[in-house]
């Protein structure tokens, strides 16, 4: 074999590899990507519907309600706009009324977020970075949001 | 006293890291013994200030001195010593530290030796670890001081962050950064490879073992990180494609990758550009990593404490680092020449196709780790990438490379043919998948594909390993003659392959058969899963030394015969006042029962979290047996002889 045929080879592999994968990619790229909507977007109709989000803000103190077996519900607000949620699972340690959360999940036709997951940061100072920005552009800055970012 | 010592410590090492990396470098390029000499004592003197350093940082924990500020936010009287002593690299300064520490060993390892490596070689092998160093210890001294002071000093600390108050924790980030750090060698001896134009066997042959004991830490790391998430999250997973669990994986493909190739280019003299611009990529790679869990600008569970003007001097430091090797190999790659030929099917394509595959999966992970923080930075939005796209990405990558892994070592150099390779094989490999369907059939579920696939792959695997090692040791005499005549490096590379299999064993049967339940129960309640009964006994209040919990009591049946007692608490520690779930799991090598207690609904009922995993074990055990499969091909004997022989 010589060289600049397997040149040829190697870029053809390269080039076949890298087509693969891009292919592949960017199929699951589109399935798979998670929009970030705020509550404000969601309740202007912004959302998607029959594709999964994400959506994050604080949860509504007094909001969170329990149903049959591991079922809650919830209200997430960014200051102008509430969304509410419906999750049946386990919720994460740090999930607390007043704390900033995200939820994954699609609008059902009632416009309630089911949730698949929800995510409460480790940290109980942590604050979702989306969440924080969102808040801070509608004015609803939390007292101790210095604190937050830390 | 002593932080400024530590302080003084650094600076010392900042001052012996630019002696380290200027006089080799600039005495190498003109020829001068003298200044080329110096190499070997700053190398060794920078490890001693950075010994300094760190035991320094350790005595502030271990005495407990709040007026350190990084002591005050991660420590607590309450710490016991052991995790006061893991506290060092709790949180960023500290780990950043510990880095910076690491590459202190290795360029200690590497001046000790490497003393039958040429004069300017070496000297331009620790020249360039000088330069990372210079770059990290700037980046440590004027960013992320771990000895500032705090005064007034606060009477008690923050404690350390409980997620990380466990054994697997303490371990993983050291373990990690060998491994990250240990990159840094092979990138080092190639960088100095292309400068000096020395680019041949016995540069391959050098590279070689620095490169396995490097891989070996990163696997170790990357199974403890995966370990420790599966118990210590409390939701039962190994793995999440997180971006910070990414950013470790990359730089162990590509290492991966480089371990192949470097074979290839120290056996058969082939594809030394590629080995050469894979070593500088999975070092570049490990540094992005750095930057990526350590400058938030990532959403991850492991972004503890970050700060965005840190990731600015990372991300410079990661361009010079990248843009100046990548500016040497397109200046000097040009004048090397490879001499190997080798038909088209060969072990060597079959070697190059893997490299390809690995690098395009470790292409196809920053694609998706990447993409996000671009789209964001130029506002286009904020997205995040779902799990279910690297699986759907990764498992088509994957495959191929395990049936190559399998079929490569059974290939023969230079030239095969193809016909006698499929005589020879056709009948083992349709044994392997009519077994692994028949397994499938018999033991799981009969429309169950990817099981079917992945465990007739599984097979494949194992039995080429047993194959090709069987026809190396059956040209001996004895059984005995044949097993000694192997070196060790056979028995890692048949070890690794097998214990690909085993992890892949794992994966497939956990992720397949898994079963989860998250049920409301009141005490004295039972739920049913995978076979096994939960009863809920009740819940009593203990203590710990810097917590309280509440422990739930399950008593758990395999039909009438108890199977085990599981205790899964929810604590809550008393400084930072953090709610933590820690999970109880009964582990066996073909099940876990894995249990965790949710939330108090009422008086009597919890919200509980049930698992079965079948087989999970399997895929650290996978990732245990290849790092063992590296400590025994680093062994080979070869490798010193080489150092002898090159004298």
């Amino acid at each position: 074999m010589t060289p600049r045929r397997r040149r040829m080879l190697w870029i053809g592999l390269l080039l076949l590899g890298i087509g693969l994968a891009a292919f592949l990619g960017l199929r699951a790229f589109q399935k798979n990507l998670l929009y970030f909507y705020t509550p404000s977007q969601v309740a202007s109709g912004e959302a998607p519907h029959g594709y999964s989000f994400r959506v994050g803000g604080l949860v509504v103190k007094g909001s969170v309600k329990r149903g049959d077996g591991v079922k809650v519900t919830f209200d997430l607000t960014d200051g102008p706009a509430t969304v509410g949620v419906s999750y049946e699972g386990i919720l994460p340690d740090l999930f607390r009324e007043g704390q900033g959360i995200i939820a994954i999940g699609q609008l059902d036709n009632n416009g309630v977020f089911v949730a698949s997951e929800v995510l409460a940061k480790h940290d109980e100072n942590y604050m979702p970075p989306e969440v924080g920005e969102a808040l801070k552009k509608n004015g609803q800055i939390e007292p101790n949001y210095k604190d937050y970012q830390k | 006293m002593i932080p400024e010592l530590g302080q003084l410590a650094l600076t010392l090492a900042l001052l012996t890291a630019l002696l380290q990396a200027v006089l080799p470098l600039v005495g190498a390029h003109q020829g001068r013994t003298l200044w080329m000499a110096a190499a070997r004592p700053a190398a060794r003197a920078q490890s001693f200030f950075l010994l300094i350093a760190m035991l320094a940082l350790a005595l502030c924990f271990i005495n407990n001195d709040f007026s350190v500020e990084y002591v005050a936010r991660g420590s607590n009287t309450a710490l016991p010593l052991y995790y006061r002593i893991a506290a060092v690299w709790g949180a960023h300064e500290g780990s950043m530290l510990l880095w910076v520490f690491i590459l202190g060993l290795w360029t200690l390892a590497v001046s000790v030796r490497s003393r039958s490596l040429n004069e300017a070689m070496l000297a331009r092998v620790l020249g360039i670890m000088g330069l990372v160093s210079v770059g990290m210890l700037t980046f440590i001294l004027f960013t992320s001081n771990p000895f500032t002071r705090l005064i007034p000093a606060p009477v008690d600390g923050n404690d350390l962050n409980p997620l990380l108050q466990d054994f697997g924790m303490t371990i993983h980030p050291p373990m990690l950064y060998m491994g990250y750090v240990g990159l840094s060698v092979a990138f080092s001896f190639a960088l100095a490879a292309l400068l000096g134009g020395s680019l041949d066997a016995a540069w391959a042959r050098w590279t070689r073992p620095w490169t396995l004991v490097a891989w070996v830490f990163l696997t170790l790391g990357i199974t403890l990180g995966s370990w420790w998430a599966y118990y210590e999250l409390g939701w039962g997973g190994w793995w999440f494609w997180d971006p910070v669990e990414n950013a470790s994986f990359m730089p162990w493909l590509v290492a991966t990758a480089l371990l192949h190739s470097l074979a290839m280019t120290e056996k058969r003299g082939a594809f030394k550009t590629w080995t050469v611009l894979l070593a500088l990529f999975a070092f570049s790679l490990s540094l992005l990593g750095t930057f990526l869990v350590r400058s938030g600008v990532l959403t991850s569970v492991h972004a503890f404490a970050s700060d965005p003007t840190r990731g600015l001097f990372i991300l410079i430091f990661l361009l010079l680092v990248v843009g100046g090797s990548l500016g040497v190999y397109a200046w000097r790659a040009p004048a090397i020449r490879d001499h190997a030929r080798y038909a088209l099917f060969s072990r060597e394509n079959l070697l190059l196709l893997n490299n390809i595959m690995l690098v395009t999966a470790a292409a196809s992970i920053l694609l998706g780790t990447l993409y996000p923080l671009m789209l964001d930075a130029l506002g286009m939005g904020k997205i995040s990438v779902g799990s279910p796209y690297f699986s759907s990405v990764f498992a088509p990558i994957m495959a191929p490379i395990f049936l190559l892994a399998g079929l490569s070592p059974l290939v023969g150099w230079r030239d095969a043919s193809a016909v006698a390779v499929f005589r020879r094989l056709r009948w083992l490999f349709g044994a392997c998948f009519a077994a692994g369907a028949g397994l499938t059939l018999l033991c799981f579920e009969p429309n169950d594909y990817a099981t079917m696939a992945g465990l007739s792959t599984a097979l494949w695997l194992s039995a080429t390993c047993l194959f090709s090692f069987y026809n190396r040791v059956r040209v001996r005499k004895t059984l005995l003659e044949g097993l000694r005549a192997q070196s060790p490096s056979i028995y890692g590379m048949t070890l690794a392959h097998f214990a690909a299999a085993v992890f892949l064993v794992g994966t497939v049967l956990s992720n397949h058969y898994s079963v989860e339940k998250n049920v409301r129960l009141a005490i004295g309640e039972a739920v049913d899963l995978g076979g096994y009964t939960f009863k809920f006994e009740g819940v009593s209040e203990v203590e710990g030394p810097n917590y309280r919990a509440l422990e739930g009591n399950f008593q758990v049946y395999h039909g009438a015969s108890r199977a085990a007692e599981l205790h899964p608490q929810k604590r809550v520690y008393t400084v930072q006042r953090k709610p933590m779930t820690e999970a109880a799991i009964d582990p066996g090598l073909f099940r876990d029962l894995y249990v965790a207690l949710g939330e108090k609904l009422d008086d009597r009922a919890w919200s509980v979290r049930v698992y079965y995993k079948p087989f999970i074990r399997w895929i650290w055990l996978g990732g245990v047996l290849m790092a063992v499969a590296g400590v025994l091909a680093a062994c080979d004997r070869r490798y010193r002889l080489a150092g002898e022989r090159a004298k």
